[in-house]
């Protein structure tokens, strides 16, 4: 592995990005606009904004980052880049850890705003520390770009990768407890959502809004990053050299 | 001596048997030209020499190692037929990361555009050159490393006559450098000015000699007819 390609992929895809304005405004705007529907959707019960408004900030960049990864990851593969990029001497690794500086420098601009601005402009309170929550919104971008990088191999089409955002992500939404306690869904579905990272990452989330034990949040910011690594573990496996 | 050895080579790839108990050598230093029509095999076999294409048997040795070998990536340069850059970004921005990956000297950026003779264009993003200018980069990008084996496919589709006789001088050149150079093509009229020629149909080698013996051994006028001499004596 080499830092001096890691850094280089991370400039290029960085680049990439810059070459595309409207796609960057979506990632900076989308999540702070969302966040304010949230707000007035709940208009009549603000207790339920007040328990959700926080842990969705460090939620937008896991859903947001698993899109574009996949996407980008799946135009390398189309127009010949990667196959290029596997015939230099660049390791799959450096390739994976580019990405990963990348998307998760976009993902910590993301969290900056998008928490300013739920807890600057909507009045969302958090007892524990603003600073740990963007903190764990960078690890869940990671975790999405992972599992997206992963996606990518299994879409042939950016038609089918967008498919996988409902696929790989709704669910795990859904079953997070974000919305709905988990304790209070069907028991099957609770013990599916234990071995599902995002409901992990809203854990550590919910704690950190809630000012909750330091050593659990960590716990939830482990498991999430060992997820990751996994998925990029996989990914990796997917990068082939050699392809039929 | 050869700088690439094919040997006995079988591809299949999905339900078609793309290459067939293929076997070949490329002469170093030379421009060899390997001609035929499409869906011959031609893609594939450059594949295999690249060392990234999954082989059913055979051998494929590369500047004395087997292809694919890590060692080659270095010493190996490729340029597919569909231009493998980055539209989104400037031709300038592609040379400058791949020549990151590869190692290549401050200012050989700027050697390679001049190669390809792209100067003018290299702050327009890729996307927005024509189809001849995009492989142009491409091919810009895979001289960056000064590899020591070319493996280049259809280089000079779509090209203008001028710029294919420029590209073609410059694939001259780099032989002379010491480089060996495989281009493969549809056209016979480019098979002039390689020094050796394979000729390959239906993914099997029909024959491999200069082009002059070529010319004597059927006892035809120009490649066009040698060629058709040969699939007319192989079928």
């Amino acid at each position: 592995m080499s830092v001096h390609v890691t850094f280089a992929t991370a400039l290029r895809v960085l680049r990439q990005l810059r070459r595309d304005p409207r796609t960057l405004a979506l990632v900076f705007v989308v999540p702070p606009l969302l966040l304010t529907l949230f707000k007035y959707v709940f208009y009549g019960q603000p207790e339920t904004f007040d328990r959700i408004g926080g842990p969705l900030v460090g939620i937008f960049p896991f859903v947001l980052m698993f899109v574009i990864t996949s996407i980008t990851m799946l135009r390398e593969r189309t127009t010949g880049t990667l196959e290029r990029l596997m015939t230099l001497p660049l390791s799959k690794l450096d390739l994976l850890a580019g990405y990963a500086l990348a998307f998760g420098f976009v993902a910590a601009v993301q969290a900056c705003i998008t928490a300013a601005v739920a807890f600057g402009l909507l009045g969302l309170d958090v007892a524990g520390s603003v600073a740990v929550v963007v903190l764990l919104a960078v690890c869940n971008a990671l975790l999405g770009m992972a599992l997206g990088l992963f996606a990518s191999a299994f879409a042939q089409s950016e038609f089918q990768a967008v498919q996988f955002m409902p696929a790989f992500v709704l669910p795990q939404f859904l079953l997070c407890g974000l919305l709905v306690a988990r304790d209070r869904m069907a028991p099957l579905l609770e013990w599916i959502s234990y071995v599902l990272p995002l409901t992990w990452a809203y854990d550590g989330l919910q704690r950190a809004v809630d000012g909750g034990d330091a050593a659990l949040i960590a716990r939830s910011a482990g498991i999430v990053l060992a997820v990751t690594v996994l998925a990029l573990a996989l990914a990796a496996a997917t990068l082939r050299r050699r392809t039929p | 001596m050869a700088a690439v050895h094919v040997r006995e080579l079988d591809v299949v790839r999905g339900s078609t048997h793309a290459l067939r108990a293929v076997s070949l050598e490329v002469p170093e230093s030379r421009i060899t030209g390997l001609l035929g029509p499409s869906g011959s095999g031609k893609t594939t076999l450059m594949r295999a020499i690249v060392g990234v294409q999954l082989i059913r048997s055979g051998a494929v040795e590369v500047l004395g190692l087997p292809a694919g070998s890590p060692e080659l990536r270095r010493r190996v340069g490729y340029v597919t037929q569909a231009p493998s850059v980055y539209g989104d970004l400037t031709a300038r921005e592609n040379l400058d990361y791949f020549s990151r990956i590869v190692g290549a000297a401050p200012g050989r950026v700027e050697e390679v555009l001049e190669t390809v003779d792209l100067v003018r264009l290299s702050r327009r993003s890729v996307r927005s050159l024509s189809e001849g200018e995009r492989s142009r980069v491409s091919l810009a990008a895979a001289l960056l490393g000064r590899p020591d084996l070319l493996v280049l496919d259809e280089p000079t589709v779509g090209l203008d006559p001028v710029l294919r006789r420029d590209l073609w001088n410059t694939f001259r050149r780099l032989a002379e450098g010491g480089a060996t150079l495989l281009v493969s093509s549809h056209v016979m009229d480019e098979a002039d000015r390689c020094d050796e020629l394979v000729l390959i149909r239906d993914g099997r080698i029909l024959a491999q000699s200069p082009p002059a013996e070529l010319l004597r051994s059927t006892r035809t006028a120009d490649l066009e007819d040698a060629f058709l001499v040969l699939i007319e004596g192989a079928s």
